[in-house]
């Protein structure tokens, strides 16, 4: 009697070694694929969606790469997710991250060609982890007393992850453009208050911070252009005729004079808002809701700046930098907190007009303005610029930081290397592995750059034997380099991120001896 | 289906579409119901153990869901047969009865089928198969009964039950850390049960989880964590000694349920409805003020005016709060659930030590802390981990834990893990079949034999060599007289669970055998299949 077929007919289930293969070739394949986007010298990718309009994006983001990929691969979606994931919780380092644990997998295929078990491979990597967190934890430099330093620190940090972007023709530029932002925040990691807009035209050279605040709106007909010393009043509310929100009431009437009578009464109404809104002495009205042209009119008249329309970001932002709230009512005029700045203005950046808010008391937010030819160099740039603040206001927090370069790497698989010395067992093979698989970052580094990795990788170990050495590649002489006089710089805090997320992704998919697949879901036809 | 009968006489069977239907009957519908039992048992035989793999499944809409718990990879496993369904059934009852092992219940069905096989190859009837599983599950429950030992806890001395919770942490992908996971079960347990009752609700335990950070930043908070933040950005953003006001009503204008209309026929009734439209907001915000409240929970949304005055009169509130997390919060607070701002008053609200928001990461996620509750009988288990599969896997080994810890508050009792306990039950088994007259003395041995296969299981997972290691703790068990023997999953290097602190509960282990011995029983009990043709 043959076995009994027990899943669904489209379900399909794959044992023990077919399985395992099946999850370390998709997840190599991922790696592989993100592989060539690592380092300074890293290549872009273009991506085209299948939707309506193919659009294209060109990216070397690994978050942004993998996100946009169809896959069927089980184990390949675990990969997406931790690059994901990175993504949101440091920002930086999404490809690296998919790099390490393919690299891992490929290493543990290996060992599990020549029978040693899995559950061996796993504890040799989680012994092997835990050591390069320690050699890493060794090497940390934190300056977070001395502040002249931290600063330094984070413009090479900056940098550092700006070089392997866009943007890494003007690295200097924006590495001080990020830094001043993420200053700005004092500690918060909110970077929502960090706003940045994208105006196609110029080039990236001519991007800039603002101090103040700027709204992409225009100003209402016939109304004043520029005003000093500005009262602002950040409000949410409807500025229509107010919808009469108790339920179930309508207007009923038996001419046409009373409609009449109605529509002044509504007029009325609109005028008492408006009123009550004057009263509180402004002379600049933020709204997020549309403010219809009545009511425009009625401001216009009173000499105030209206602005109808900003976005909920919009609002909170503005709220952020001039310190009002955002109001709903306005009965009492004395205890709403009213924003205040030095100067509205409008201001023309490339064919758009823009409103200026400068001089506003916290300068909590600020705006980067980003220029460049089109609209995939901004999209692109906006992302960059994304990943530096990440990194940045990750680094404002957890001041520890490390060098770039490949340098973690190295000094992580040196002590790896040493704990598998002195490890008795199979599981010193893991680790040896584990060590094998850091190395092959630098080597990735250099060979996307053109270099000969061999030679270089061979050459950084030897130099890392020695103590305290700071040598790392540098990819813009093609050769080894003191990553301490280069200035290249990492975060602590991304590179434990690489190393844990890594390590637990390639575990997880080491310990899987079997996949079943549940028959898709059948889709009706819309033919 | 009727029985009928021809011109002649002769009976024949009449079923509906007879031609299309495959009919399987006798020793046939005995031997494939047993073969799909068996390819069940097999797919989680390599999941049993601390050195059990795990099993990856991709669900129709193409989530993957990486799992080594029974009762997880049945679940989602999309099976068809009858038979491989009761036997998901069978792991689903052992996870909503015990919570604990899903994976060694299905393992023993599947070789007490096996053996079930070889007697009816022999030729005895499958009923009396039955009865002598029967006969012999009683035998192995009563002898656990006798190898159980008592242990003493209490508040203060939580070590013997963090050990028990390790044991099942110890299969899990997390046995990184299962000390401190192991811990923060035992603490949630004990901080929510009720020690003289022996009885814990694990409702009270909220298991949430968020990606990122590191599976050591999993954290045990002593109030409730709501995935929501304050109504308007600039309200306060912590609260110290909080009189929560929680509300299920709208900060919004009523909306009777009873259909109504009011009608608006002069410019003097337009006014005074709007008058009275002003007045509503500033009623509510008031009487949640004049009762105390610091702070309001509201499980509907606000009107924008509404959320405003509540930020101008410095009242800060969450809206948009789930009706469970609402009960929690309730529960945790003290406090209760206000239904319509008239009845309000200052008894009902809840009290918490502290409010915080906290956010996350480079995303602008954020979520609410309520600490310090005045009643901590309700407790949050955070979890923090690497990706999305790693949460959920965290969170269902967390709940096996959490079960293991409540069962061992509710009968204190425990065996010894490692198939020490099997092994004892096998040996008992085996040595009361020769008392039983008759043909139920071979399925009591076959019973007996078929307890070792999950001793054997476990050493074939470790890579131990599965008859040498069994025959070899076996004869140590007997020798020694010392049913504490175990396999050495871990390389230790001694074979007695008691000094490896491998436990596991009594009534787990009880509750396997006996639901295991039920399924087979059903199974063998089947003589005759009727499935309708493949379309």
């Amino acid at each position: 009697m043959a076995i009994e077929r027990i899943l669904k007919d489209d379900a399909s289930e794959e044992k023990g070694e077919r399985a395992r293969m099946a999850s370390f070739v998709g997840a190599m394949a991922i790696a592989d694929l993100v592989k060539t986007t690592l380092g300074p010298k890293g290549m872009d990718k273009i991506l085209q969606s299948t939707g309506r309009g193919q659009s294209v994006t060109v990216t070397n983001d690994g978050a942004t790469i993998l996100k946009s990929l169809h896959i069927d691969n089980p184990a390949a979606k675990v990969l997406v997710d931790i690059s994901k994931v990175q993504d949101d919780e440091v920002g930086d380092g999404t490809t690296s991250v998919v790099v390490l644990a393919g690299e891992l997998l490929r290493e543990a295929e290996k060992l599990v060609a020549s029978k040693i078990h899995p559950m061996t491979i796993i504890a040799g990597f989680r012994m092997a982890a835990e050591c390069a967190r320690e050699a890493l934890l060794k090497r940390v430099v934190d300056n977070k007393t001395n502040e002249e330093k931290f600063k330094m620190d984070l413009m090479k940090i900056a940098k550092t992850t700006l070089s392997s972007k866009i943007l890494s023709q003007d690295k200097e530029h924006f590495a001080k453009l990020a830094v001043d932002a993420v200053l700005r925040l004092k500690g918060s990691t909110n970077l929502e208050s960090i706003q940045i807009i994208k105006k196609p035209g110029g080039s990236l050279k001519d991007s800039f911070l603002d101090e103040g605040f700027i709204l992409d709106k225009k100003i209402g007909i016939g109304q004043p252009k520029r005003i000093e010393n500005a009262n602002i009043l950040v409000a949410n509310t409807a500025m229509d005729t107010d919808k009469v929100k108790i339920y179930g009431a309508r207007v009923r009437v038996d001419s046409m004079a009373k409609v009449a009578d109605i529509e002044a009464a509504e007029k009325q109404k609109m005028r008492e808002k408006v009123d009550k809104i004057l009263a509180h002495g402004i002379n600049c009205f933020v709204n997020r809701q549309l403010i219809y042209n009545f009511p425009e009119e009625l401001f216009a008249n009173a000499g105030v700046l209206a602005i109808e329309h900003a976005d909920f970001d919009g609002i909170e932002r503005l709220a952020l930098v001039t310190g009002g709230e955002i109001a709903s009512t306005f009965d009492n005029p004395e205890s709403v907190k009213l924003g205040h700045c030095k100067l509205i203005e409008e201001i023309m950046i490339g064919e758009d007009k823009l409103i200026k808010f400068s001089g506003v008391e916290m300068g909590q937010a600020c705006t980067v303005v980003l220029r460049g030819a089109s609209h995939h160099v901004l999209d692109e740039a906006e992302r960059s610029l994304h990943d530096a603040l990440c990194v940045l206001s990750q680094t404002v927090n957890d001041s520890r930081v490390l060098f770039g370069g490949g340098w973690p790497e190295m000094v992580m698989a040196k002590a790896v290397d040493e704990l598998a010395r002195t490890t008795p067992g199979k599981r010193s093979h893991a680790i040896e592995a584990f060590s094998k698989a850091l190395v092959a970052i630098p080597t990735t580094i250099a060979d996307n750059a053109g270099l000969d990795s061999a030679e270089l990788v061979a050459r950084l170990r030897a130099e890392h034997n020695k103590e305290e050495s700071n040598a790392g590649i540098n990819v813009i002489s093609g050769s080894i380099g003191d990553m301490s006089e280069l200035g290249i710089s990492e975060a602590f805090k991304v590179k434990q991120a690489v190393l844990l997320s890594a390590t637990e992704a390639a575990e997880m998919i080491l310990r899987v001896d079997e996949i079943i697949t549940c028959a898709p879901r059948r889709r009706e036809d819309r033919m | 289906m009727a029985l009928a009968f021809d011109e002649y006489g002769r009976p024949f069977i009449i079923i509906k579409e007879q031609e299309q239907k495959t009919r399987l009957r006798g020793l046939d519908a005995q031997k494939a119901n047993i073969s799909a039992g068996r390819s069940v048992a097999r797919i989680l035989r390599t999941s049993l153990g601390p050195k059990g793999m795990d099993k990856m499944l991709s669900s129709p809409d193409g989530d993957v869901t990486i799992t080594n718990d029974g009762a997880t990879i049945l679940e989602q496993m999309d099976v068809d047969n009858q038979i491989a369904k009761l036997m998901v059934e069978l792991s689903r009852s052992q996870d909503y009865e015990i919570g604990d092992g899903t994976t060694g219940v299905v393992v023993m069905a599947g070789s007490l089928l096996e053996q079930a096989e070889k007697l009816l190859e022999r030729g005895i009837h499958p009923i009396r198969i039955a009865e002598g599983y029967e006969l012999a599950s009683r035998i192995a429950v009563e002898h656990l009964e006798r190898i159980a030992h008592k242990f003493e806890f209490g508040e203060n001395n939580i070590e013997s039950l963090v050990q028990t919770c390790m044991t099942t942490l110890s299969s899990k992908i997390v046995n990184r850390c299962k000390r401190q996971l192991a811990e923060i079960s035992v603490k949630a347990v004990l901080a929510v049960a009720d020690l003289e009752r022996k009885d814990v609700n694990l409702d009270l335990i909220k298991v949430d989880g968020k990606v990122g950070g590191k599976l050591e930043d999993t954290e045990l908070i002593y109030g409730i964590v709501v995935d929501k933040d304050m109504s308007h950005p600039q309200m306060p953003k912590q609260i110290q000694d909080a009189n929560i006001a929680i509300l299920t009503c709208p900060f919004e204008p009523p909306k009777p349920k009873t259909k109504h209309k009011v009608d608006i026929d002069t410019v003097e009734k337009f006014e005074a409805l709007r008058r009275q439209e002003h007045q509503y907001f500033d009623d509510m915000v008031q009487q949640c003020k004049d009762v105390g409240a610091t702070l309001v929970i509201c499980q509907w949304g606000f009107d924008d005016e509404a959320n405003h005055l509540l930020m101008h009169r410095n009242l800060p509130a969450v809206r948009w709060v789930g009706g469970v997390e609402l009960e929690l919060i309730a529960i945790a607070t003290g406090g209760r659930i206000v239904p319509r701002f008239q009845e309000l008053t200052a008894e009902k609200l809840g009290k918490a030590g502290l409010v915080r928001e906290k956010s996350f990461g480079t995303t602008k996620d954020r979520m609410l802390y309520i600490e310090h509750c005045a009643n901590s009988r309700a407790v949050t288990v955070f979890i923090r981990g690497g990706n999305k599969m790693m949460i959920e896997e965290t969170k269902r080994s967390i709940h096996d834990a959490l079960c293991v810890a409540r069962n061992l508050i509710r009968n204190n009792s425990i065996v010894y893990g490692g198939g020490s306990a099997e092994i004892a039950c096998s040996i008992a088994v085996e040595a009361a079949a020769d008392r039983y007259p008759g043909v139920e003395q071979y399925a009591i041995r076959a019973f007996a034999d078929a307890l070792d296969a999950i001793p054997m299981a476990l050493a074939e997972n470790s890579g131990l060599q599965p008859i040498e290691t069994l025959s070899a703790v076996k004869s140590q068990q007997i020798k020694e007289n010392n049913p504490h023997c175990g396999i050495d999953c871990n390389d230790v290097g001694t074979t007695d669970m008691r000094e490896q602190n491998v436990f596991e509960t009594l009534i787990g282990k009880q509750q396997q055998v006996l639901l295991a011995t039920q399924v087979v029983k059903m199974i063998l009990k089947i003589d005759d299949v009727i499935s309708a043709a493949e379309f």
